[in-house]
């Protein structure tokens, strides 16, 4: 047995006790250490990513394939750009407890089991040990009425979505006689003669992780825990952990579902669609910016699922371009959230940022290119996630694809008014006093992220070459 | 395709991100504000005049006689799906690439006195502008080229809203929001041409041979992001708003160059790569063209406001480019780059003027002027000069356009010439018109009797512009030359292509009563049915089947 290809999962655990022994044991505040220890862990764990080599580990619960690699990847380095956010809200927020840390660790390592996972049982362990960490997270601040409830939200509406995942798996259990992603795939390979309860079971399988990304309709909880959330599990919650499930989605859709396409397209399809409609038109009268993001979140999961519903190796490569892009701009945009602080106390409302280019222009600057990209406007890396995933959805050419791609587009340009009016109102309004001083970590997350997002152009070849291998892993 | 570059270096890349130089230099700028704003100043007039002499090195060493793409540069980009960093300009671009080059400096000098707030910030957009403007041009891969299209969005936007009029938010917003609808559907075309030819390369595409019905969509979608852009009536609506609230500047280079990128797509994608639809669609293109030209005429003729006047008149004059385009024939597209090129002077510099009186009442209503040319000769006679270029008087630059564009019309269909030439008649109504009500007369109001003349900076930005219009208007042809060799071959091209797919049953335009190769319309008969819209036969069965996923699947 290969055990060695669960080595990044096995360390990270490993290093996430050690943390957590070292914090309790350390008699005065410790996380800042944690976090540095945090930090050290990802980096480690992300080289052993790289080293590990592509094999099915566990008898075959466990696999590690190009797609893997760059799914970890980015998951760790959502985690650990949400970690450095996370610092010094928390210190400012008399939050800071080295729980905090320790908690996004085992949360990563959670995601990246579900990245790993080719058996519905794998993926069903790595998604709740996802979601329970982040439960905690949303509730941290925990003398904070609105955090308790978007923790207790996220956690009752997020156990019913794990009970229609469970209850999904075991559908297709019983009515396959399997688990296994490659056995699954060799029992259902008749589009016409799917049967009905394993129809059923595919479909609950797709609510459960639907949840998790937040696609319409099960993003009810989605603006209530963005708003409500400290920011940085926000933000944390808006990169990574919408990453893993994303690519489970994408293993079982293209795995075990492979051969029925024509059966789960058209729910994509819907589901696609609700998600981009609602997404750019319910966004326009938010005046919370935690809530427009919410909104755009949701936006943004429609557009990639595009890619998905094309079913196609290009699809999923545009899916993995589009979240590469979609965990920058969204860590760089909440970073610029974290750096909106007045006299102390953060401020949320977008009117808070009326005539920050008059103040702070870098910050000013660095959101607008961040609202660009989301937007879509080329040079910027956003525009170029959309492009792969109407790319592939235009490739396919059905017209029910070509009714996708046009509607994508057309929401996009109603998406891009609220993304012009956060720009109009930083660069066009009447200055409001200016924000605190940044700390250090908040500015190099967003001038990191906003460089990726302006130079992505420069690097496209390297990118699309790795994700199109990921791709290509997935499709065998 | 071959690899020529006689300059010897990578002469369009250097002219596209050399302003990006001067962005930086700009960003490192500190010190006081007033000084910040004056080094600024002088560092973006320095980047852009540089920027232009060293693309003075186009006008000298291009050879005109070629009709290809030359000073060609690629990169590997995506080499794996047919995409690269593909640069080259040819007859049809290469003087977009000047006129884009030469508008910057004059532009950044008109802003000298007129923005006061941000200066560092106005010249560093304005230089980003300048680079988006140029690549747009010189890009010679689609894909490229779209993201230079679109980006000009973003400079554009900022500078309507910040330093803009009092509704510049509303104009800016709508600016963006209507372009970018258009775009984003010849994105969706772009993606479909891609996958069908599996490059983005433009010398490969002009000889991808498209399927009819597929032309016909490419050719809407296409015409959704070009017609706004130029603008084409009805969707011109956004262009007086955007005039009307941005700084002089801005209007200078929306209408200069701005305008021109529609136009440009139009001859270089539309035209050029789906020439069955655009036969199909002539019609309509000459239809919208003709209203253009009258009905925005009409309305430039009750405007209150100089600017807004200005921006109507762009319409009319961009109709008449239109027309000239769809004659498919060389006077007519000879003229209408020629048109565009003199627009892109002519109007520019009209917006200078209503800069230059508004710098100093700070009104742009034409009934608080009058008797100008009393205190200001000078000003008269500038004014004078550019009201005769956009009227089209012989001798002007606007004469060689508008008479290149109705002979190639004159062609086609003698009512289409008429009904453009309308155009000139009621130019010269609303021109005249303006330059009584604010030249001639007594001055009545308190401050117009002492208004200053043109100052010596003011007259450093008009007397190139000047002698270009004179120049353009008396010797044409050191600018029809370069675009000669290219237009001619063009026009082969496109004959070609007629016939080609005549041959093949293909073409679509026996419903509308035309031959192969001379396209004729006839307007005023009931032929004409709703100007092409109809699809033919070979539309109507199934309009989006028609990208199978099993034909030319070249991506991967």
């Amino acid at each position: 047995m290969n055990w060695t290809a669960a080595l990044p999962e096995i360390f990270l655990s490993c290093a996430g006790m050690v943390i957590l022994l070292l914090g309790v044991v350390q008699k005065k505040d410790s996380t800042t250490l944690c976090t540095m220890g945090v930090l050290a862990a990802f980096a480690m764990a992300a080289m052993l990513v790289l080293q590990v080599q592509p094999t099915a580990a566990y008898h075959g619960l466990f696999v590690t394939d190009a797609m893997a690699t760059f799914a970890k990847l980015l998951i760790l380095a959502g985690a650990a750009l949400t970690a450095v956010l996370s610092l010094d809200f928390n210190a400012k927020a008399g939050t800071a407890r080295f729980e905090f840390p320790v908690l996004i660790l085992f949360s990563t390592v959670g995601m990246m089991t579900m990245a790993s996972a080719a058996n519905l049982m794998t993926l069903y362990m790595g998604l709740e040990l996802m979601s329970l960490a982040i439960y905690v997270l949303a509730a941290f601040a925990r003398d904070d009425l609105r955090s308790s409830e978007a923790g207790l939200k996220y956690f009752v509406l997020g156990a019913l979505a794990s009970g229609l995942l469970l209850y999904g798996i075991s559908l297709t259990y019983g009515f396959s006689g399997s688990m296994d992603f490659g056995r699954l795939a060799q029992a259902i390979t008749d589009p016409d003669g799917v049967s009905t309860g394993l129809m059923v079971g595919m479909a609950f399988i797709l609510a459960g992780l639907a949840f998790k990304i937040s696609a319409v309709p099960f993003h009810m909880w989605t603006p209530d825990v963005y708003e409500g959330a400290p920011t940085p599990v926000t933000a944390f919650i808006s990169t990574a952990p919408k990453v893993a499930p994303f690519v489970a989605l994408l293993r079982v859709m293209v795995g075990p579902f492979g051969h029925v396409t024509v059966q789960w397209q058209p729910i994509i399809v819907l589901v696609a669609i609700a998600s981009m409609l609602l997404g750019s038109f319910a966004a326009i009268m938010q005046s919370n910016i935690k809530r427009l993001m919410a909104y755009s979140s949701i936006g943004h999961m429609g557009y990639a699922l595009v890619g998905l519903a094309a079913g196609t190796e290009a699809g999923v490569r545009g899916v993995l371009i589009y979240l590469l892009t979609y965990v920058a701009m969204s860590a760089g945009a909440f970073a610029c959230i974290i750096a909106m602080r007045r006299d102390g106390r953060a401020v949320e409302r977008i009117a808070d940022l009326a005539g920050l280019a008059k103040t702070d222009l870098p910050l000013a600057s660095l959101l607008a290119i961040f609202m660009f990209s989301m937007a879509g406007i080329p040079p910027f890396a956003g525009f170029f996630g959309k492009l792969y995933v109407f790319l592939a959805a235009v490739q396919v050419g059905t017209p029910i694809m070509w009714t996708l791609a046009i509607l994508g587009v057309l929401t996009s340009v109603v998406g891009c008014f609220y993304y012009l009016r956060v720009v109009k109102v930083m660069f066009f309004d009447a200055a409001e006093p200016a924000f605190d001083a940044r700390p250090a970590g908040v500015s190099f997350v967003a001038v990191a992220s906003g460089a990726f997002t302006v130079l992505f152009v420069l690097a496209l070849g390297a990118f699309t070459g790795a994700a199109g291998s990921a791709a290509k892993a997935l499709f065998g | 395709m071959s690899e020529t570059n006689i300059a010897g270096f990578p002469i369009l890349s250097l002219v596209t991100f050399l302003p990006l130089v001067g962005v930086a230099i700009l960003a490192t700028l500190r010190g006081d504000e007033a000084a910040v704003a004056q080094n600024a100043r002088w560092t973006a007039l320095w980047t852009s005049l540089l920027t232009f002499m060293i693309s003075l090195v186009l006008w000298g060493r291009f050879d005109p006689s070629v009709s290809g793409f030359q000073f060609q540069e690629s990169r590997d980009w995506m080499p794996e799906y047919g995409v690269g960093y593909r640069m080259g300009v040819d007859g049809i671009s290469v003087l977009f690439v000047l006129l884009s080059t030469a508008l910057t400096p004059v532009c950044i000098l008109a802003s000298w006195d007129a923005i006061r707030t941000r200066v560092r910030e106005y010249m560093i957009v304005f230089l980003i502008l300048e680079t988006m403007m140029v690549g747009m041009f010189c890009a010679t891969d689609f894909l490229l080229f779209y993201v230079f299209f679109e980006a000009v969005l973003i400079p554009m936007y900022v500078i309507i809203g910040v330093w803009g009029g009092p509704r510049r938010v509303y104009a800016s917003l709508k600016f963006f929001l209507y372009t970018l609808t258009g775009s984003v559907l010849m994105l969706l075309a772009l993606l479909a041409m891609w996958q069908r030819a599996g490059t983005t390369d433009i010398s490969v595409l002009l000889h991808t041979p498209f399927p009819y019905n597929m032309q016909y969509w490419l050719f809407l979608a296409f015409m959704a992001s070009f017609a706004v852009k130029v603008p084409m009536w009805p969707v011109h609506t956004w262009l007086p708003d955007a005039h009307v609230e941005a700084p002089t500047a801005g209007s200078v280079i929306l209408a200069g160059v701005l305008l021109k990128m529609g136009a440009y797509g139009f001859i270089r994608f539309s035209v050029a790569m789906l020439p069955d639809a655009s036969a199909h669609f002539q019609p309509l293109m000459f239809a919208l063209g003709v209203v253009a030209v009258i009905y925005t005429s009409y309305v430039a003729l009750a405007q209150e406001d100089m600017k807004k006047l200005v921006a109507y008149s762009s319409v009319a004059h961009m109709g008449v480019v239109m027309i000239g385009i769809f004659t498919f024939n060389q006077q007519g597209l000879d003229g209408a780059l020629f048109q565009m090129l003199s627009h892109g002077i002519v109007s520019a510099a009209l917006f200078l003027c209503v800069g230059v009186v508004y710098d100093r009442i700070h009104s742009r209503e034409i009934a608080r002027y009058g008797g100008l040319s009393d205190r200001m000769p000078a000003y008269a006679l500038v004014f004078m000069v550019f009201t005769m270029a956009s009227i089209g008087l012989p001798g002007t630059s606007g004469f060689v356009g508008e008479f290149l564009v109705i002979v190639g019309a004159f062609k086609v269909n003698f009512w289409l010439a008429l009904l453009g030439a309308l155009g000139m008649i009621l130019g010269a109504a609303y021109m005249l018109y303006l330059y009584r009500r604010v030249m001639f007369g007594r001055i009545t109001k308190d401050d117009l009797k002492s208004i200053l003349d043109l100052s010596p900076r003011e007259i450093a930005v008009f007397a190139p512009l000047v002698l270009l219009t004179l120049w353009m208007g008396v010797y044409p042809s050191s600018f029809t030359s370069f675009f000669d060799a290219t237009t001619g071959a063009f026009v082969q091209g496109h004959d070609q292509a007629m016939l080609g797919s005549a041959g093949q049953g293909l073409r679509p335009l026996t419903p509308l009563g035309t031959s192969p190769q001379t396209p004729l319309i006839r307007l005023g008969t009931n032929k004409i049915g709703v100007w092409g819209l109809v699809p033919s036969g070979v539309l109507g069965a199934k309009p989006l089947a028609f990208l199978p996923a099993s034909t030319g699947t070249n991506l991967p």
